[in-house]
């Protein structure tokens, strides 16, 4: 597309328009997919807890999401007097802003990529650093005491979590062999017995994938590890005093998060956009739709997750990241890297 | 109109970018705005090393800088109470002392890119720090892992024992606390922890 478009509007002009729509072709879906996401979310919770969940509006309840869009945008946005203005104004759209950006590097299918870089994991793990900004100066700025407690908690809680994360990444690039995200997944293909597609699936590497779920929903503050937002503890955490589409900016980016470490398990440990059997048949059916499937059904689990397990107290959360991911992580690094050494290297 | 057109706005966005927040850094009232003109500025230099090639050094800065070292040190200055103006008054104080660790530091600078420019290094190799066929983390890791091997492992040593000197400066055992023991925690069955009583009426129970 860019080479269509450069061809005919010439070369800078056109790798600018060219590349602002590929960006739509992505911020617009994935922004329906939230409101979607949102509306799921509620039905799976409302299901497990024997409640019917959203029904009134539109059919079976679908436009739920649409509707409350409509009402926060309408509402008036409120600002403490004794907030700090720009940084209160600031926060949700840096929240927002990193949860759509990082969705530049992730592969949709074969070659269905805005940017192809070399460093593509390394760009989600800075990406994915710089969620935790929105969250702290939301708490800071508004000069409010459990939101201030909320943004402490939260730093704590990322920067814990992020090092057992950046150890599970670097088992799956020691196997891969590359920081870009299409070259794990292309690394994936016919992975186990040559008909099996997926680093989950194979037993070095499993108990990787399953510190990295539970460590992305740590890192996104889903529960069981919502501390940020306990409301029995905090009133409503960072975004207390936050109202109208401020407040939602902080939703959407909330959710944005959830399925953008969806979609990173999916490419990750369990294929991507491949299907999950390396079977001529199967590759008839796009590869966009295994993503999606893949996505969901992650982002189910989360859910159920949300749905059953009661929350953690802050020290368990802390036990949980440094007593026993981080060692554990740091270990099976080194057993990846040595078994990759006798038998990919053999030395 | 070319890359190279948009590489020539990218760079001066990112430069001058860097020098504004470098100044407003030193130059903000409050010290939290301070930290985040910081953050400001070395986001626009891993912008920087991202034109030069060095993509892999601009994803480390923005990882190690602005996601942890940063969050860190906003987290400290967020629960401090500076008063600014204080420290303001001894301006004058520390001003030659200042004056001098600039000139030092202009001194080096200008002395290393004369070097630089006295060596026989090419003009088009200075531009691209790899062979553009080799990816960025290729290129280093060959040079880390083989030429630099001994002085890449003592640079972990020392980090090792700041890390471990970190720990003993700060550790302390209190007595005064009640720690749980999670393990005997989750060891525990409901038949030792419940017991069943037949309180007699107007008398209560034994705990």
């Amino acid at each position: 597309m860019t080479e269509f478009f450069q061809a005919h509007l010439g070369y800078g002009f056109g790798w600018f328009l060219a590349t602002l729509i590929l960006i739509l072709m992505i911020a617009l879906p994935l922004m329906l997919a939230v409101a979607m996401i949102i509306y799921a979310d509620r039905k799976i919770w409302a299901a497990m807890a024997l409640r019917r969940g959203p029904n009134v509006v539109g059919p079976f309840g679908l436009l739920q999401s649409f509707a409350d869009g409509l009402k926060v945008f309408l509402q008036e946005t409120i600002i403490p007097s004794a907030a700090n203005r720009g940084l209160f104004l600031i926060a949700p759209v840096i929240t927002f802003t990193v949860a759509l950006v990082a969705w530049a590097v992730i592969p949709f299918g074969p070659g269905m990529v805005l940017a192809d870089i070399n460093v593509g994991l390394l760009y989600i793990l800075a990406v994915s650093s710089l969620g935790v900004y929105g969250v702290i100066l939301a708490g800071w700025a508004s000069n409010s005491k459990y939101p201030f407690y909320s943004s402490i908690r939260a730093a704590a809680q990322m920067v814990s979590y992020e090092v057992s994360i950046g150890f599970v990444l670097i088992s799956v690039v020691l196997w891969a062999g590359t920081f870009n995200l299409s070259g794990i997944i292309d690394a994936q293909r016919a992975h186990i017995f040559g008909i099996i597609n997926g680093f989950g699936f194979n037993p070095l590497l499993f108990p990787m994938a399953v510190i990295f779920l539970i460590s992305a929903m740590a890192e996104t503050a889903r529960a069981p590890f919502d501390l940020t937002e306990a409301e029995s503890e905090i009133v409503a955490g960072y975004q207390t005093e936050y109202s109208s589409m401020s407040f939602a900016l902080f939703w959407l980016g909330e959710y944005g998060n959830v399925l953008l470490m969806c979609a990173l398990n999916a490419v990750l440990f369990w294929g991507g956009w491949l299907p999950p059997i390396d079977w001529a048949p199967l590759y008839a059916i796009p590869g966009i739709f295994w993503f999606f499937l893949k996505i969901f059904i992650f982002f189910f689990i989360f859910s159920w997750v949300k749905a059953t397990v009661p929350r953690f107290r802050y020290d368990q959360l802390m036990r949980l990241g440094w007593k026993i991911f981080l060692p554990l992580s740091l270990f099976w690094v080194f057993l990846v890297s040595g078994w990759l050494m006798v038998t990919r290297y053999g030395v | 109109m070319g890359t190279e057109l948009i590489q020539t706005i990218a760079f001066y966005l990112f430069a001058s970018l860097v020098i504004a927040s470098g100044a407003l850094t030193i130059v903000a009232r409050n010290p939290v705005h301070s930290v985040l003109w910081l953050i400001l500025a070395f986001f626009n230099a891993a912008g920087l090393m991202l034109l030069v090639g060095a993509e892999f050094i601009a994803m480390l800065l923005v990882i190690v800088y602005v996601g942890a070292v940063a969050v860190l040190f906003l987290f400290v200055v967020m629960m401090l109470d500076i008063d600014f103006a204080e420290l303001r008054a001894g301006f004058a104080q520390y001003l030659p002392f200042g004056m001098l660790l600039v000139i030092v530091l202009a001194a080096e600078m200008i002395f290393a890119v004369a070097a630089w420019n006295a060596g026989g290094v090419e003009f088009a190799q200075r531009l691209a720090p790899t062979p553009s066929e080799v990816p960025n983390i290729q290129a280093l890791g060959t040079l880390i892992y083989t030429r630099y091997l001994y002085i890449f492992e003592g640079a972990g040593l020392v980090l090792l024992v700041a890390l471990i000197g970190a720990i003993v400066l700060t550790h302390r055992k209190r007595g005064d606390v009640r720690v749980q023991n999670v393990t005997r925690q989750n060891m525990r069955r409901p038949e030792e922890a419940i017991r069943k009583v037949d309180a007699p009426v107007g008398q209560g129970v034994q705990l």
